[in-house]
């Protein structure tokens, strides 16, 4: 597939500080918080929204359906087009890319995407139950009920191919709630060793407590925008330069034990004796990085990306993610977050923002966060956002923000690049 | 003809749990019951009440699942019914010391992947009769049923097979 729409460009973010409830604030008045931000920040007016898409996960932690046009009318964007899109955990990821499909088909020449989900109106336990209802609920929810115990097993599996370790599973933590300090938006920012994490009861060996994100109140909105217009209404666009986006089975139990996809700069011979995707990898995430990196022409994905915001709702996933996207090879993800290289400083900043596990994870707003936040980075803006520099990654000029979904069953990659 | 003006909605004793008052927060409750069908995977539950772990095989390219599937995911083609062996391996494991509410006052609990000898994909199941130290990648498991069934997947579960 090659990509034939016209240029889409980020015009504006907003993101609410993501918390585990604020019940002073329903959704509506949370999205619009957000939305009133990126307005102001690109001076521009709801009369410039040619429409809008929806993003959230779950109609079981509100019990409320068709929750999107709620906050379509409270943002006062009736009778606009618009529509909600849906998919586990990659909801934000879908939602961003379906925005820029509304640009890029020249169907809108302004796309407002707003993500937002509320999971502090059930207790946590309830809300595992309901997250667990997004696996299949006829063989998996009753057997285990539990996505951090498919993780787990993952993770498990992961080690054993590669010889994995929990205390480089503990460096993702360290990295990502270490540089949540410097994330005023951040729900769980904190300095930790290995020892705290290992030391934090255990939810599902080998993941503890602080290997696994946190339930969050939070909402997010991207405004996307077609070549024209990005100029028109903003000094300094970002340009998407590609989206992809790959599927998986349902059930982690059918996943098949083949031949790895690979990127460019791998050989088949690189990984003679392994069985892909098996349940130590995604390869819903390799094939999304697979179609993003041909349609934004990268080939040498760890020396063209300078940032790199991806879901880590597990430390696990984190590091399998590094694979799946070629910033090292099979096999290499443990290493590549010991020695440093996902480093605010390092080789790429991988969740520079804090990820998932330290920003929180509202699960609608979650991918449009990142985009947010990888806006930000490549605008050079965090200083006037984050009130603070330290998270700027200089010099970033090319970025990919990662949205996924289940055991990886939906993964969306979508690169963007600075222009200016 | 019956306007009243006086007219007054009954009261009644019914009043809502209030957690907080600002802002208000109040309780609400929620509950339902489904007429679930297990429609074309019936047979894997009827089988479990005989002791058979039924998986699937595509009657065209061969492929075979440890899991109940109609048509094949490899090349579109319906499966047949398959009989699983009674012993697989540990392929992964966990073990869960939180979950969802539902299962949360099972726990701690031992989640497997199980693979079959010959078979190309994989089974998930509980295990029991280990500790948590005793789980091993590729350790020998045996599928037990219930007697009383509950007709859901966790009518098999899986025990360690003994030493010899």
């Amino acid at each position: 597939m090659k990509p034939k729409g016209q240029n889409v460009y980020m015009i504006s973010g907003g993101v609410t500080k993501f918390a585990k409830a604020t019940p002073e604030m329903d959704f509506r008045l949370r999205v619009k918080k957000a939305f009133d931000y990126a307005l102001k920040d690109a001076n521009m007016s709801l009369k410039d929204i040619d429409g809008s898409v929806a993003s959230y996960f779950s109609d079981h932690f509100q019990r409320q359906l068709m929750a999107g046009i709620m906050v379509q009318d409270y943002l006062g964007l009736t009778p606009k087009p618009s529509k909600r899109v849906e998919g586990g955990g990659a909801t934000g990821g879908l939602s961003f890319q379906a925005g820029y499909e509304e640009v890029a088909s020249g169907r809108m020449d302004v796309c407002a995407v707003y993500g937002f989900e509320t999971m502090s109106h059930v207790n946590t336990w309830k809300g595992n139950e309901f997250i667990a209802l997004a696996s299949d609920t006829n063989f998996d929810y009753p057997v285990g009920g539990f996505y951090t115990g498919y993780y787990a097993m993952m993770a498990v599996r992961h080690m054993h191919e590669y010889g994995t370790t929990v205390e480089q599973l503990a460096k993702v933590s360290i990295k990502n709630h270490g540089n949540a300090m410097n994330n005023p938006y951040a729900q769980s920012p904190m300095k930790l060793t290995v020892e705290d994490v290992r030391n934090s009861p255990m939810v599902a060996y080998p993941l503890t407590r602080l290997d696994v994100c946190t339930m969050s109140d939070g909402a997010a909105v991207a405004i996307l925008a077609s070549e024209e217009k990005a100029f028109e209404l903003c000094d300094n666009p970002v340009l998407i330069k590609g989206i992809g986006t790959g599927t998986d089975t349902m059930r982690l139990s059918d996943r098949p034990f083949g031949k790895v996809l690979l990127l460019p700069g791998e050989k088949e011979s690189d990984y003679k004796n392994l069985q892909y995707p098996g349940v130590h990898s995604f390869r819903a995430g390799r094939s999304a990085a697979i179609e993003a990196y041909r349609a934004a022409g990268i080939t040498d994905p760890l020396d063209e990306l300078d940032v790199v915001e991806l879901h880590d709702a597990y430390t696990s996933s984190e590091v399998q993610t590094y694979e799946d996207l070629g910033l090292c090879k099979y096999g290499e993800g443990g290493p590549f977050v010991e020695e440093g290289k996902a480093n605010l400083h390092g080789k790429v900043a991988v969740n520079p923002s804090g990820g998932l596990l330290a920003t929180g994870h509202p699960v609608g707003a979650t991918g449009i966060m990142q985009g947010v936040f990888m806006f930000w980075q490549l605008q050079h803006s965090i200083k006037k956002h984050f009130k603070d520099d330290t998270l700027q990654v200089p010099n970033a000029k090319r970025g990919l923000i990662h949205s996924h979904a289940g055991t990886g069953t939906y993964v969306t990659v979508t690169v963007m690049e600075a222009v200016k | 003809m019956t306007l009243n003006p006086n007219a007054r909605m009954e009261e009644t004793q019914n009043g809502t749990e209030v957690y907080n008052v600002d802002p208000l927060i109040v309780k609400s409750h929620y509950e339902i019951d489904y007429i679930h069908s297990y429609a074309q995977d019936s047979e894997f539950f009827r089988a479990l009440g005989k002791k058979k772990l039924m998986g699937s095989k595509c009657k065209e390219c061969g492929y075979t699942y440890a899991t109940p599937r109609g048509h094949c995911m490899m090349c579109g083609a319906e499966t047949e019914w398959y009989q699983l062996p009674n012993e697989g391996k540990v392929h992964t494991f966990t073990t869960c010391y939180f979950g969802g509410e539902e299962f949360l006052s099972e726990t701690p609990f031992h989640l497997i992947m199980v693979e079959f000898e010959g078979v190309n994909s994989l089974f998930m199941a509980r295990l029991i009769g280990a500790d948590h130290e005793d789980l091993k990648i590729g350790m020998k498991v045996r599928a037990r049923f219930r007697r009383n069934l509950r007709i859901s997947p966790t009518d098999v579960y899986f025990v360690p097979v003994a030493e010899e």
